[in-house]
């Protein structure tokens, strides 16, 4: 495997995506040579945003052996408690200010959802799927179910900030938002976090064999805290750019995302059993996810049948990697 | 049944120390807390018939989670397959209405739905055992397919227009008694026998327990799993005809929060998510008590979105309450 670094390797789940998305982009461009444009570009990266947040929070909890399906509870309510909050209280605060203020409320809820897997050594599935009712149904009987349409300065600013803006040669506008920006930030800080600290060696042991990561001397309760925590503070960060992005806070956004995430991380090849899953499968996944929802008209495939495609799209990518597994297996024994 | 009639002084403590006999006190409480609060109202023979016809949808769809549960898997496609059979069933009834009072129909438009279940869970099964997918992708993934079809069937819009005959599933009473509860009762009785009383259900629950000691013991593992898979299909159309004879008509998005409603009631009933343990009896409970909690709120006037928030707060106690009492596994 190791021998001549240009060989591709079959058994990769990246690889797969790749060619998947070359071979899609391909035949776009064929079907309509508009396709390979600046704007169709932007809109791509434009989509990718929030679902990149999303799928980089997801990411760690697969790596640390769990599954996480509040965190769009977690952005729903984040991004609407802190409109209400800097609406009323704090509308000076800047925008980078209101993103902090985004990451603390979601860090605060992730950590609901720490204390009861970290410490009470409950199923990560059952609690979040728990603590997403509890999260929306506290939202919307006790907080509200109205958009909030006027949102407060610092997030229409931010909602505002371009990174690039033109014209086409036809006339059409193209932009990239400066949330993008932020999106790139955090696989960074995931990445250091993953790879270059001694916690995300923790992480990746967790998932590998939580008793063996506790064997060798691991706080496996703190670092599963840790996770948590920073998953609940992206998600809310994801929130509030998704708020300030459609220039309204609606509570009803966001939740019903969940399991497309995570077929677009799983799709990247991050193992549901634990510890495997890298950022760049991520990021190919989320964007062979968004391809499929902006472009698949381009190839002339009608959109009702967009959910048939990201279904085979899972099972293709999970399962080729799965049946050679089990080839293996079989082989061996 | 047994610590009832016990007449020893440990009945309350051999009551609440299986998870079936807490859930039962649960249930009860509820029951009666909602009759203290509005005796009238919750008590009347209105709301106790239309509690009877709201919940056998989603218990069918949490029935259908528990046998998967218990091999260790879990069938997020249930609530594709049933839009999709229901669909299918639905497009049968509206070409075919020339013929007779509808009857011979609608009993065509339920085979076929059936059917098409069997061979949705034949996919899932076959995924999951022949080619190794974890069951969470394998029918997160196929659910989107089934739903997709759905929609690519009708354009996303409902279908309607049915021979009268077809309201009798989810409309009619039978002694009294509604239909569906009645069609509830013989498809949990049937699971409950089929689990405890069947060399298959052995199996599974062993499988369940401990998928290699299942292996050495020469179970055919792909075999039983494609079964177990199958049955949860049929399970979901059956479900799927219950709500198309209920909202008369059919829609690719209809039940789209009972996906998670099911997983919960099978966890609050005490199904082990991991595999190996739980009982029908204690997803009947937790249907129950589910039900009880939201009519009961529904009188008091409390939002839907109140019922969201009571059922994760309800799950994550009976949750706690679980592992306190077996002392967290540390593992």
């Amino acid at each position: 495997m190791k021998a001549g670094a240009m060989k591709l390797d079959w058994t990769r789940n990246e690889t797969l995506v790749a060619l998947v998305i070359l071979g899609f982009c391909t035949a776009a461009a064929i079907s309509d040579p508009g396709f390979l444009s600046l704007a169709t570009l932007t809109d791509l990266l434009r989509g990718g945003i929030v679902l990149g947040i999303f799928a980089v929070a997801a990411l760690i909890v697969l790596i640390s052996g769990g599954i996480d399906v509040s965190f769009t509870a977690v952005a729903a309510f984040t991004m609407y408690v802190t409109a209400m909050i800097l609406n009323a209280a704090l509308p000076w605060l800047p925008w980078w200010a209101a993103l902090a203020f985004g990451m603390a409320v979601g860090a605060c809820l992730g950590a609901v959802n720490g204390v009861l897997i970290a410490f009470f050594g409950l199923p990560t599935l059952i609690v979040t799927l728990g603590t997403m009712s509890i999260f929306r149904g506290t939202m919307l009987t006790f907080i509200g179910q109205k958009q909030i349409t006027t949102l407060p300065p610092g997030m229409r600013d931010f909602g505002r900030m371009m990174l690039l803006r033109g014209e086409n040669a036809d006339g059409s506008f193209y932009s990239l938002h400066g949330a993008f920006v932020v999106t790139v930030l955090v696989v960074m800080l995931t990445w250091t976090i993953l790879h270059r600290t001694m916690l995300g060696r923790q992480i990746f042991a967790i998932g590998g064999s939580e008793e063996s990561a506790r064997r060798i001397g691991i706080n496996v309760r703190k670092v599963q805290f840790f996770v948590y925590i920073y998953v609940g503070a992206l998600a809310g960060l994801a929130g509030i750019i998704h708020a300030s992005m459609a220039r309204v806070a609606n509570p009803f956004d966001l939740v019903g995302l969940e399991l497309s995430v995570i077929a677009a991380v799983v799709l990247g090849g991050a193992r549901l059993a634990g510890g495997h899953g890298t950022l760049t499968g991520t990021i190919l996944g989320v964007a062979l996810i968004v391809l499929v929802r902006n472009s698949l008209i381009v190839l002339g495939i009608p959109s009702t049948w967009q959910s048939v495609t990201i279904g085979c799209l899972i099972l293709l990518g999970t399962g080729l990697p799965a049946w050679q597994a089990k080839r293996a297996a079989a082989r061996a024994a | 049944m047994s610590a009832r009639s016990a007449a020893q002084p440990s009945a309350v403590s051999r009551l609440t120390a299986s998870t079936e006999g807490r859930l039962a006190v649960i249930a009860v409480a509820v029951f009666l807390g909602m009759a203290l609060m509005s005796p009238d109202k919750f008590l009347s023979v209105q709301n106790l018939t239309s509690m009877a016809f709201q919940f056998p949808e989603f218990a069918i769809l949490a029935l259908a989670m528990t046998i998967t549960m218990l091999t260790g898997g879990i069938d997020l496609s249930v609530v594709g397959i049933a839009n999709m059979t229901a669909i299918i069933a639905a497009l049968i009834l509206t070409r075919a209405t020339g013929s007779g009072d509808g009857w011979g129909v609608l009993a065509f438009a339920l085979s076929a739905s059936v059917a098409v279940g069997l061979l949705a869970g034949l996919f899932n099964g076959i995924l999951i055992a022949k080619l190794g997918l974890p069951p969470i992708l394998a029918t997160l993934g196929s659910g989107l397919i089934f739903t997709g079809i759905a929609i690519a069937m009708t354009g996303g819009s409902a279908v309607m227009g049915f021979p009268a005959a077809t309201a009798w599933i989810g409309n009619s009473t039978i002694l009294g008694i509604p239909a569906p509860v009645i069609l509830f009762a013989l498809l949990a009785i049937g699971i409950s026998l089929l689990l405890t009383r069947t060399g298959f259900g052995i199996k599974l629950r062993m499988f369940g327990a401990n998928p290699l000691a299942a292996r050495y013991a020469a179970i055919d593992i792909d075999a039983m799993l494609i079964r177990v898979y199958m049955l949860s299909g049929a399970l979901a159309a059956v479900s799927g005809m219950v709500v198309m004879s209920r909202a008369n008509s059919a829609k690719a998005d209809y039940g789209s929060s009972y996906l998670l409603l099911a997983v919960l009631i099978a966890v609050l009933g005490g199904v082990n998510p991991y595999g190996g343990y739980g009982r029908v009896i204690g997803v009947v409970l937790a249907v129950l008590s589910m039900q009880f909690l939201s009519s009961g709120m529904n009188m008091l006037q409390v939002s839907n979105f109140a019922r969201e928030l009571i059922w994760g707060t309800l799950l994550i106690f009976v949750m706690v309450m679980n592992t306190w009492r077996t002392r967290p596994r540390n593992a």
